[in-house]
């Protein structure tokens, strides 16, 4: 194994720093800023993975995440692409998707069966004999898949940041760069975005040219002065995953995802490097010469054993030229045009003792079987397009580094709206079409010589500032004549293995073959192939694929088109668009006091609710306590996560009486009306109190989930009607307490109140402001449990202490705390409906009985005409109470009413009831089974049918005396 | 993510947003057809054009307008509906026709009545 080359190469390793590596089980020694990729090809092993499909033996192509060749098991997870993994932080890894050991995988087998798995074989196999799907169902899910999941992973703290700039610069090469620095200097902020560890892009590894002196310079200024500006914030190792209206840009670091807003963006993305399509073009040792210059100039890495440059460029000349300054042995440039567009390359070459072979091309290359590697290239004479001729000569050699061309990296600009139209003069595609506000630089942009591009950079900096409305020079000459793309290099072969995609292991036959079977169109070709589907989603299939497409259907590659670009540009983990993963809930002034009295909690919306308190194994028989305490003596409840509107001005009854089915213009001071909210379409949608503090003020209660529409409706429809109202939401700026049972007059009177309790002078429904202790109130008498009953509305700040005087008071009485679930016992028992369970999303008001709080003589309000319409027609349902006995299957929510055959209705509510022994429920049922006496069939869990009694509502105390105490 | 332009607050992340369904001209309540009054409530304009639409910054509870492309999602502008809805609603209890009628502008309502 060579030594690692001395500087000026292998810029990124540390060579004082060595790491000791391991990888599939092996030593692999490495240093300090080396990858998993680059110390494996320094320790002479190209081999890294095996193939998706055919299970190949596969090495870097692009050492850039443009392909998926690289993909590694790491501890933590699978599928990591082994030239992004700093070995610092992997020293340990292995291979995947192997059967056996990655240089002997026994799935290598389907290679040798591929004439059998031609493209899209899946859509017409593993159905015959029948039957047969339930074995090969087993072999495919053992045989699918690459990595292993670790599913014994602690999750990693992941969050988000909100970053907000003038311009974002995607992209830290020369055209970002420059970009970056012009704008910085014309006073804008700037952030400066690269996936790179370091800043420079192409600077730091590609050859714009024979001499480097303007290079060198160029990118020692240029990356000093960016890195030292105060208005450019760099995020390096940094990925911008998405384009989103308004220049909204995920950029994800490390364990973080940014949320950027930019004013203006800037996309110096740069363009991906294509390869050459021969047969056997997958052999590891065969790369992009952009992933060769990678190697050489980061790592100080010099693969031996030969190299052979396949040129479809001038720019794979100049990385033969690196490759023999760094010593490698460079046996021969093969170009597939007649000669370099610049003749000063030939002489370089011959100078150098360098063979060219011109107008010809590598036809197929030999695989070692030993090292699984390539070993030799055969070179054919070229004479047309994508047709050669004869043998020219072999070369042996373990490295071949192939340029045919460059495909903007148009991910983000396509997804912002950006076209790809392909000229078929330069053989490229070019972006156009882009938002007002994003701007193009450097080989993104079609631009690919260093002065142009540096030009290029600026003069996006510029069109950005004037988006910008800062003043700026004009825009400067950044023409670039440069001819990189070769018009077809693919040269299929009859033996095939001639790969367009090596991420889904396609052949040039693939693309073809879909075609013939009539899927046209790129967008289903491919749909049917799979080409573009994998990990590197098109960065080196996408162009081939549209020149094959388009001459196999016969159009030009600008109709073919390559498929939707859609985010994310980079896999990005759940993990971070999780984020901290902190989940608001919203607890009660009293939450405290029921922790400690052994609430078990449920949620109710985003708040957390006492659903009983007790042990979870005695839940039934502390619900039944609780029931008994309301009926029998006194009981406690924290309602204050009930909705609380306040409703005041010269027009709040008015604005009542329209707003809400009931009429409220003469309800009298001091007294409260059931409010029935119904939507347009005439669906109940909410219930409350309304308690009338003075002509002019109202106090309105909501359901715990629904206020925040109410008082949403409350302003929408106020902005129409104009009247002289102002609506607050004070939900949680008052809590409320609701002492309930025969005896909660008692306990009021002990904690002493400045309202008179009696009954005489605080009847059934009334309402009034006052003290209760010295805590101010709002004071109600409500029916909803069927008992006595005083429902405390206290400003947040005194509700805790108000509670513990309660519950102090009422020790001589056995007053206890209850919870959610025994008040929705109780007021079953009373048939009080619960909209959201016994509503649903038709529920008008005839279904549910509630005809009585329609107020027809009023003018109009909300949903009036839909409710008439609905009243005139036939009900179609009746919600009804029922009862069974207790030894019957108890029925859920949800289960069916069947009448017939047919559905007619559904269970809404169904309780077991200890006062009553029986079981209790409503149920949507027929009208013609709604009455008293009859009886509604019921399918409850399993299929079980059962008969059930309607009853007349209420079950408990049918003459309602005893909240009317 | 878009920006939108609340009247109140000035530009604002759409998220920070609710949508209210379609500014509709309510038909004559008592007057009106059970079809017309259906309509109303059910059917929304769905031409290609500008719509008018309620929109609610939820932070602050302001409901306003805004005038939308539906098919460039282009918002033209946003104002009070106090532009719309000039004058308060008449609360003379003997009735109902005259509610205050809104202003429509011309382009976004169409009711072409095409199921």
């Amino acid at each position: 194994m060579p030594d690692r080359l001395d500087l000026p190469f292998g810029t990124r390793i540390r060579r004082d720093e060595p790491v000791k590596a391991q990888f599939d089980g092996r030593d692999l020694p490495a240093f300090a800023g080396d990858t998993v990729a680059s110390a494996l090809i320094a320790s002479g092993q190209w081999v890294i993975s095996r193939s998706f499909k055919y299970h190949r033996p596969r090495g870097p192509l692009s050492m850039a995440g443009h392909d998926a060749n690289t993909l590694i098991q790491t501890t933590r997870a699978p599928n990591r692409l082994a030239e992004e993994l700093a070995i610092t932080d992997f020293a340990h890894t292995t291979a995947q998707n192997v059967t056996g050991s990655l240089m002997a995988d026994r799935s290598a087998v389907l290679d040798w069966l591929g004439r059998f798995l031609p493209v899209g074989f899946y859509y017409r196999a593993f159905y015959r004999p029948f039957g047969i799907w339930q074995w090969w169902e087993r072999v495919i899910r053992w045989a699918a898949g690459l990595g292993v999941a670790n599913l014994s992973v602690t999750p990693r703290y992941t969050d988000k940041q909100y970053l907000f700039c003038d311009l974002a610069v995607i992209g830290a090469g020369p055209s970002g760069l420059s970009a970056a620095l012009e704008a910085a200097n014309a006073g804008i902020s700037v952030l400066l975005i690269d996936e790179q560890p370091e800043l420079g892009g192409a600077l730091t590894y590609h050859r714009f040219a024979i001499a480097m002196q303007t290079q060198q310079a160029v990118s020692t200024t240029l990356i000093a002065a960016v890195a030292s500006h105060p208005r450019i914030r760099v995020l390096a190792s940094a990925s911008c995953n998405g384009w989103f209206t308004d220049h909204y840009l995920p950029v994800v670091q490390g364990d973080r995802l940014f949320k950027v807003r930019a004013k203006t963006v800037v996309l110096a993305t740069g363009a991906c490097e294509q390869h050459v399509v021969f047969r056997n073009n997958d052999l590891p040792g065969i790369i992009l010469c952009s992933a060769l210059e990678r190697l050489l100039c980061h790592s100080g890495v010099a693969p031996d054993g030969g190299l052979v440059v396949l040129a479809g460029n001038d720019q794979a000349w100049l990385t033969a030229l690196t490759a023999s300054e760094a010593g490698m042995r460079v046996l021969a440039v093969v170009d597939l045009r007649e000669s370099p567009d610049d003749v000063a390359l030939q002489a370089e070459m011959t100078r150098r003792g360098i063979d060219t072979y011109l107008s010809a091309t590598v036809y197929h290359a030999d695989r070692d079987a030993q090292s699984q590697s390539l070993e030799r290239v055969h070179l054919y004479r070229l004479t047309g397009q994508g047709e050669v001729a004869e043998h020219i000569d072999t070369l042996d050699c373990r490295v071949l580094a192939m340029s045919a061309g460059f495909m903007p990296a148009y991910q983000l600009a396509c997804q912002a709206g950006g076209q790809l139209r392909y000229d078929d003069d330069c053989a490229a595609f070019a972006l156009s079409g882009l938002p007002a506000g994003l701007f193009l630089a450097g080989s993104v942009n079609s631009i690919h010589t260093l002065s142009a591009v540096l030009a290029d950079g600026r003069n996006a900096a510029r069109s950005a500032l004037a988006s910008l409305g800062v003043a700026t020079s004009e825009h400067e000459d950044a023409h670039c004549a440069a001819k990189v793309n070769h018009p077809w290099p693919i040269f299929p072969h009859p033996k095939g293995r001639d790969f367009v995609d090596f991420d889904e292991d396609l052949q040039v036959k693939d693309i073809v073959n879909a075609t013939r079977l009539g899927y046209r169109d790129v967008q289903l070709v491919k749909r049917y192939s799979t080409v573009g589907m994998g990990p590197s989603q098109g960065r080196h299939s996408a162009l081939p694929t549209a020149r094959l497409v388009a001459r196999a259907t016969e159009r030009t590659v600008s109709e073919t088109g390559v498929t939707t670009a859609r985010p994310p540009v980079k896999p990005e983990a759940l993990g971070l668009i999780a984020g901290r993963r902190f989940h608001p809930h919203r607890r009660t002034a009293m939450a405290d006091f029921h922790e400690q009295a052994g609430a078990q909690w449920t949620p109710a919306g985003l708040w957390a609710r006492p659903a009983f308190y007790g042990h979870l194994d005695s839940r039934d028989r502390c619900i039944a306590d609780e029931v008994r305490a309301v009926r029998e003596a006194v009981g406690v409840i924290d309602v204050s996560t009930l909705g609380g509107i306040e409703l005041r001005g010269p027009d709040a009854a008015e604005f009542m009486n329209r707003f809400y089915t009931y009429g409220f213009l003469k309800q009298p001071v001091g007294r409260t009306r059931y409010a029935v909210l119904v939507s347009e379409q005439g669906v109940v949608i909410d219930d409350g109190v309304a308690a009338r503090i003075a002509d002019d003020h109202f106090y309105v209660t909501a359901t715990t989930g629904g206020v925040d529409r109410v008082y949403r409706e409350m302003l929408r429809w106020n902005a129409q009607w104009r009247m002289n109202i102002d609506v607050a939401n004070v939900t949680s700026a008052f809590s409320a307490i609701n002492v309930a049972g025969p005896d909660s007059r008692r306990v009021l009177e002990a904690l002493g109140s400045s309202v008179d309790l009696t009954a005489e002078a605080l009847p059934y429904l009334a309402c009034r402001e006052g003290e209760v202790g010295t805590v101010p109130v709002r004071l109600m008498r409500v029916g909803f449990v069927g008992e006595l009953a005083y429902e405390l509305h206290v400003p947040s700040l005194f509700a805790s202490a108000l509670w513990e005087s309660i519950m102090q008071a009422g020790e001589p009485w056995g007053l206890r705390p209850f919870g959610v679930e025994a008040q929705r016992l109780l007021r079953l028992e009373k048939g009080h409906i619960i909209v959201g369970q016994d509503t649903d999303g038709m529920t008008h008001p005839g279904e549910v009985g509630l005809d009585w709080a329609i107020n027809r003589n009023k003018p109009d309000f909300v949903g009036r005409r839909s409710v008439d319409i609905l009243a005139k027609a036939p009900l179609a349902r009746q919600l009804v109470g029922f009862s069974l006995d207790l030894s019957a299957p108890k029925p859920l929510e949800g289960h069916l009413v069947i009448r017939a055959g047919e559905i007619v209705g559904n269970v809404t509510s169904c309780e077991v009831s200890p006062s009553l022994n029986q079981i209790i429920g409503l149920a949507y049922a027929h009208p013609d089974n709604a009455n008293p006496g009859d009886h509604i069939s019921i399918r409850t869990e399993g299929g079980v049918m059962v008969q059930a009694r309607v009853e007349a509502l209420p079950f408990y105390d049918r003459d309602n005396e005893r909240q009317l105490l | 993510m878009k920006i939108l332009i609340c009247p109140l607050n000035g530009p604002r992340n759409i998220a920070e947003f609710t949508y209210g369904g379609q500014v509709k001209v309510m038909p004559d309540p008592k007057g009106s057809t059970d079809r017309e009054w259906a309509q109303y409530v059910f059917y929304e304009d769905s031409h290609i054009g500008v719509v008018q639409e309620w929109w609610m910054h939820t932070a602050s509870s302001y409901w306003f307008i805004a005038e939308r492309h539906n098919q460039t999602d282009e918002v033209l502008r946003t104002y009070d509906p106090a532009e719309l809805f000039d004058k308060a609603v008449d609360r003379s209890v003997a009735h109902a026709s005259k509610e205050s009628e809104p202003k429509v502008h011309a382009d976004a309502q169409h009711k072409d009545g095409n199921a």
